[in-house]
């Protein structure tokens, strides 16, 4: 059957022709366990793969056609109200780090860097509690990537972990599943550094 | 005899009655519009309990105690205790049925976990292999939301078409001759998967299923025409409209007698659900509460309810593939 | 006090619309683990050819905050470090820079975890 004839097929014939593939496999399949001679084995083996194929497309192409009727139903995304939501959210908490910042820098005299790091864990640490008193989850219900992008959502995915996972005990509990979303994060970030510092030990 | 009808259609020869049913729930259920007619609320989602697991355990064990004293009888005069959750293997069912102590399968259906146990439960009454026994399901947000989406105190955004896992068990007594309801005819559904991989759109992997089945119900045994309710388990919104859309295409156009317990659970506006309710707790409180009681007002009315599940796993998933859909069908009458 | 708080204020919240509109936009595998990774990641790199300072310089925390601001960090604290150690500050430069930000995180998550249990 040729993938063209497939796309042309009606959601009936698409059926039909799934059932027919099906008994073909089970009878390709038999023939290929009773033939002992290698070289033909392999080539029944070559008609069964090709069939599973062919079953797996016309499962796709049946999908398809259903995805096309159910994107009809699909609830409108709020794209501009979450975007509105993440917007405020998000400036909220940068404007709250930003008066930190001033203060930190005004009051010890220090620079924007180190002021900087003072922001951060002074942001992390609040995170923490609310997170632990169960607030910050609601705060991220409302605020979509608002509350994920800066650190505080950082900590929230590890707090929360750690508190989730606390029940199953402190090393496969807490100690692994913190890590569920740090991780990848550290990961990542620890690679793409070591390939700014290779980048820039070449060229710099 | 005669059994079967069509080529998925059971038809049984025993009257196979629901004698009674309980329904316990969470307290989101219970502000909910059904949530004054439910047995029993817990007042918070942990029951005591130190874990959300053994809540879940709880809720179901009160389930089927409640159901058991609501007829005056006891455990030990159950034949079986059929069940299922969405725990990684059936565990809170498992800890029921121990503490229960009397036979035990266990049962995965998703959310269709309820029918499936009251097809299988029907089957075991009609080949006269039982009397008495509990069909049962139960699921609990938090211990569902841990297990398959996100630790509960992430702050994560739901996407419109999501569900709310249900807080809520529902336990059901099925027996012979005896009772309200009977149970005439079975649907056994098949794996309908049509390649939807969105796990926050759990309505549309399974409204092909269900679709799918009320179609086979309806080819079977011409009978859709003459049911008063079909119900589906938890398509929520999403489902519900694309399972409408199936059936109309099919040219059955059932209106305002189709109607989802998805939906039925939670004010969808005001308690922040999206899409509506879901879960094994879902059909299985509901049921009961709001569509057993209504038939109990007219005589003859006839109820099919298809469970719905959506046979998800968070590691093939991951891998990228799709989520197998069923739904088990089941029609009830009044006596 | 207040000096710079609406240019943290807007730079913070269209870095958090960006992401917001990535996720609305792309299919449903896009997660907030994937958003925190991809921004970690382009924080860096955008760091790396020296474009984060400017922007740290007009929003102070409003750049600083989001993870992209702990890329700059990773990308800056591997620049200086192959500087002063060359070579071996490849590997040692980036997590040390951004150790208080990740220790302090880990210890909030042990801490809370023995204090409070999730509600759900």
């Amino acid at each position: 059957m040729v993938k063209q004839k497939i796309e042309n097929c009606s959601e009936q014939e698409l059926k039909d022709l799934l059932k027919e593939v099906q008994a073909e496999h089970q009878k390709l399949v038999m023939a290929e366990a009773e033939v002992k001679e290698e070289s033909l084995r392999q080539k029944y083996h070559q008609q069964v793969l090709a069939n599973e194929e062919q079953g797996k497309y016309i499962q796709q192409q049946l999908g398809k056609l259903y995805q096309e009727k159910a994107a009809s139903v699909q609830p409108k995304a709020l794209l501009m109200r979450n975007i509105a939501r993440a917007f405020l959210v998000g400036g909220l908490i940068c404007t709250f780090g930003q008066i930190v910042l001033n203060f930190v820098m005004l009051k010890f005299g220090l620079e924007t860097r180190e002021a900087a790091g003072i922001v951060s864990v002074t942001v992390v640490v609040i995170t923490s509690i609310l997170t632990g008193f169960g607030i910050y989850d609601e705060i991220g219900r409302f605020g979509g990537a608002g509350c994920t992008v800066p650190i505080s959502g950082f900590a929230n995915s590890i707090v929360s972990a750690a508190m989730e996972f606390r029940r199953e005990g402190l090393v496969y509990g807490v100690g692994a599943k913190i890590f569920t979303i740090a991780g990848p994060v550290i990961l990542y970030g620890t690679i793409a550094s070591i390939v700014v510092g290779i980048i820039y030990y070449l060229v710099g | 005899m005669g059994k079967r009808i069509g080529r998925q259609t059971l038809q049984f020869t025993e009257e196979i009655t629901i004698r009674s049913f309980a329904t316990v729930v969470g307290r989101k259920e219970a502000e909910g519009p059904l949530g004054p007619f439910y047995d029993y609320v817990f007042p918070d989602n942990l029951f005591g309990e130190d874990s959300w697991e053994k809540a879940e355990q709880k809720l179901q064990q009160y389930a089927v105690e409640l159901a058991l004293e609501k007829v005056k009888l006891e455990a030990q005069q159950l034949d079986y205790y059929l069940g299922g959750d969405l725990l990684n293997q059936i565990i809170a069912t498992s800890y029921t049925a121990r503490k229960i102590g009397v036979p035990f399968f266990g049962l995965y259906g998703a959310c269709s976990s309820l029918v499936e146990a009251m097809i299988l439960g029907s089957c075991l009454i009609d080949g006269g292999f039982a009397d008495l026994l509990v069909a049962c399901a139960s699921s609990h947000h938090e211990t569902a939301e841990r297990q398959l989406r996100y630790p509960t105190e992430m702050g994560v955004q739901r996407t419109p078409t999501s569900q709310w896992t249900v807080t809520g068990s529902g336990a059901y007594l099925l027996g012979k001759h005896t009772g309200d309801w009977k149970i005439t005819h079975a649907v056994p559904g098949k794996i309908i998967d049509r390649e939807i991989k969105n796990n926050a759109d759990m309505g549309s992997a399974m409204a092909a299923a269900a679709a799918d089945t009320i179609i086979t119900f309806a080819a079977d045994t011409g009978m859709i025409n003459q049911i008063d309710y079909v119900v589906t388990g938890d398509l929520g919104i999403v489902g519900y409209k694309l399972c409408q859309c199936l059936l109309q295409e099919k040219g059955i156009d059932l209106g305002e007698r189709y109607s989802d317990c998805g939906m039925a659970v939670y004010h969808a506006e005001q308690q922040d659900v999206h899409a509506g309710g879901s879960g094994c707790g879902c059909s299985a409180i509901v049921l009961g509460t709001r569509y057993l009681t209504q038939l109990l007002k007219k005589k003859g009315e006839k109820l099919f309810l298809v469970g719905t599940g959506a046979l998800l796993s968070p590691t093939t998933n991951l891998q990228g593939d799709s989520i197998p859909g069923i739904g088990h069908g089941i029609l009830i009458e009044k006596v | 006090m207040l000096e710079g708080i609406a240019a943290a204020f807007i730079v913070g919240g269209i870095i958090c619309v960006l992401a917001q509109i990535f996720i609305e936009l792309t299919p449903y595998k896009i997660t907030p683990g994937h958003i925190l990774v991809f921004y970690v990641v382009t924080g860096t790199f955008i760091s790396g050819l020296g474009w984060y300072q400017p922007l740290i310089d007009f929003a102070g925390a409003g750049a600083t905050l989001p993870l992209s601001g702990f890329g700059h960090i990773l990308a800056q604290g591997v620049i200086e470090a192959v500087d002063e150690e060359g070579l071996k500050g490849i590997f040692t430069g980036g997590l040390s820079a951004a150790s208080m930000g990740i220790t302090v995180a880990l210890m909030m998550g042990v801490v809370m975890s023995l204090i409070f249990k999730p509600k759900g």
